[in-house]
């Protein structure tokens, strides 16, 4: 059979080149209203095109802040979703990479009890248990607090499960090895259960950085001081404002700034992921 | 260089499953045992005793002069080359050869020499960077190898570890394994479930089966007087023939309407007692009809094997193999005479598979 491949390929291409369109248009246009004043975003005749005002609307939304809700400069929310998004990421891959090990590795009476008790915690996230969780952590005098914002975050299974899963497809052989080659648990788990872990970490990583930068109802809680804001919290208090007009260009500012974290995870990422990809063999 | 002896080793798991049975047997000085027996025998089991990866139930376990039950895999100064090699994916051959030694706190010098002259024995000197994943089959074996030959351990415990090689080149580790063991002196033990790589390697062959052991000798004595009918038929290939007869007097036994002579029969047995006749297929000879002792064996095919031919057939209704050198036999369907030398007839208990021999 003879395909008219050329043919193919246009119709593929047309339809990813529409689907990118459709994509990056609302990003495009996020971008050209925070580059325009405030009274050309607002008279709804803004063009498609960058305006002259880029460097005075980041300028003044990074270090001085907007004039009416949210009052602090971008820079220290961005530095608060920072720290969180990071303790939340890393916090969860030291907790489960070490629970998994425990319950993969060791055997303990109730190991599977142990097990079962972690993974049902899936079916608790933080929007089910919500008022319990505050009231801890209020009781724990951590209102207002990086270690408010991240631990109640940090409790659940998926990363457990994720690395349970990975470590049971490592051949027990090489435990034996190990064993055979004087290392000890801790060594073991050093020199060779965290090595041919890198892959599964950098996923954990992106995923959890991603889901930690995006958090809004529990930052929304557990902060009440402008200092301690996270920039998802920020752009909806710039833009749901009750006796002032919204400052679009500066929202919009802010949303771009918000978006070039995580795409930096990502792309950084990416790199060690593929490259995981590609060379891991057990 | 150490004597390894197991004094009554029993090893019963969880729930009650005795995968070893009460095991005792010493292996000398620089000795060769090769562990061998169909799977779930409980040969790698005994191994893994040895090694310090299982449990010993009871029974002791000792290495030079020193009971080694209690003692963690690491301090028994073994070393041990596993069937899927177990080469640390995320190191470099050298790495992998030298993560014992570091783990030991063994210098930095004298690991880096004894890394080289391993790699130089094995001659993998030139993969030494590379990592586990860019190495064929027979090269992470070598490395496998390797990492046991860079501790100088007192015994090296092999487990099946040619089986993921292919046949051409498991026949050539196999002498490599033989040769280095020998120019090192290291006792080791062996474990297969191939006949062929047990006779060939061993100084010491250990037969078991159900977790016992069945016979332990040098393996041309277990090949020439097998201990029980399962040894017989599990070590030779193709397997000795087992046919059913009975006693017919001293020596001589009957099978179906012929009689022939067993020179190892037991003398004390009852004259029409119930025996299974053994024959291995490369004993068989070619008689000619009316030859005393000679039996009547119905060629049904014939393989090919090159330098032999194998005969397909039945001899007094039973299924029947005779190996003959190509060309001996005019290669022919129809019915042969055939007879054995009555050195090589070897007798069985129908009931307990035990020998029936003079002791």
């Amino acid at each position: 059979m003879v395909e008219d491949r050329r043919l193919g390929d246009l119709i593929a291409y047309v339809i990813l080149t529409i689907g990118v369109l459709i994509v990056a248009f609302p990003v495009w246009l996020t971008f050209v209203a925070s580059t325009w004043d405030a009274s050309t975003v607002i008279n709804g005749q803004m063009p498609l095109y960058p305006g002259p005002y880029f460097f005075e609307n980041y300028n003044r939304i990074l270090f001085v802040g907007t004039s009416s809700t949210t009052r602090e400069p971008v820079i220290g929310m961005m530095f608060n979703s920072f720290v969180m998004a990071m303790a939340i990421a890393l916090g969860k891959i030291f907790i489960s990479v070490l629970s998994a090990y425990a319950v993969v590795y060791y055997r303990f009476p109730f190991r599977m009890a142990a097990f079962w008790i972690i993974f049902i915690t899936l079916m608790l996230p933080v929007e089910v248990r919500i008022f319990p969780t505050f009231k801890i952590v209020s009781d724990l005098r951590m209102l207002d607090t990086y270690q408010g914002l991240a631990v109640p975050l940090i409790a659940s299974a998926t990363g457990t499960l994720l690395f349970r899963q990975f470590f049971m497809t490592i051949p027990d052989e090489l435990l034996e090895a190990s064993k055979i080659d004087g290392a000890g648990p801790f060594k073991f788990f050093k020199d060779t259960l965290l090595p041919l872990s890198i892959t599964t970490i950098a996923a954990l990583f992106v995923i959890q950085f991603i889901y930690g930068w995006n958090q809004y109802l529990w930052p929304l809680l557990v902060t009440t001081k402008d200092s301690m804001q996270t920039i998802v919290i920020a752009i909806k208090k710039m833009i749901v404002t009750a006796d002032a007009l919204t400052e679009w260009q500066l929202a919009m500012a802010t949303a771009m700034l918000a978006m070039l974290p995580p795409v930096f995870v990502v792309i950084a990422m990416q790199r060690l992921f593929v490259k995981g990809l590609v060379e891991t063999e057990k | 260089m150490a004597q390894v002896t197991l004094n009554n080793v029993k090893k019963v798991y969880a729930g009650g499953v005795e995968a070893v049975k009460g095991v005792t047997f010493d292996i000398p000085d620089g000795g060769f045992c090769v562990l061998v027996g169909p799977s779930g025998c409980g040969k790698s089991t005994l191994l893994r005793m040895v090694a310090g990866l299982e449990t010993i139930t009871s029974g002791e376990v000792s290495i030079g002069s020193r009971t080694v039950n209690q003692v963690e895999p690491a301090d028994r100064d073994i070393a041990m080359v596993f069937q899927n090699y177990a080469l640390y994916p995320h190191m470099s051959v050298y790495d992998n050869m030298a993560y014992g030694l570091r783990n030991r706190g063994t210098p930095k010098h004298e690991i880096e020499k004894r890394v080289r002259e391993a790699a130089k024995i094995l001659a993998i000197e030139t993969l030494l960077e590379r990592r586990p994943r860019q190495l064929s089959g027979g090269q992470r074996q070598r490395v496998a190898m390797g990492r046991a030959i860079v501790r100088k351990p007192q015994v090296f415990l092999f487990d099946e570890p040619l089986s993921n090689l292919d046949a051409k080149l498991r026949v050539q580790m196999r002498v490599e394994i033989k040769k280095l063991q020998r120019a090192l002196g290291v006792t080791a033990i062996y474990v297969t479930h191939d006949q062929v790589e047990a006779m060939t390697l061993s100084d010491k062959l250990v037969v078991m089966n159900g977790g016992q052991v069945e016979q332990i000798g040098l393996p041309a004595e277990v090949y020439r007087k097998p201990a029980s009918k399962f040894v017989a038929t599990f070590i030779g290939s193709p397997p000795m023939n087992i046919l059913p007869g009975a006693v017919d007097g001293p020596g001589i036994v009957a099978l179906g309407e012929a009689i022939i002579e067993a020179r190892d029969l037991r003398e004390d047995l009852a004259e029409g007692a119930p025996v299974e006749i053994g024959l291995r297929p490369e004993d068989i000879e070619i008689a000619s009809e009316g030859q005393a002792g000679s039996l009547p064996f119905d060629v049904e095919f014939i393989e090919e094997l090159g330098a032999t031919q194998l005969f397909h057939g039945k001899l007094g209704g039973q299924p029947f193999v005779m190996q003959a050198a190509t060309g001996e036999v005019s290669a022919q369907e129809g019915r042969l005479w055939i007879a054995v030398d009555p050195d090589k007839v070897h007798v069985f208990d129908p009931k307990t598979g035990v020998r029936l021999g003079k002791g």
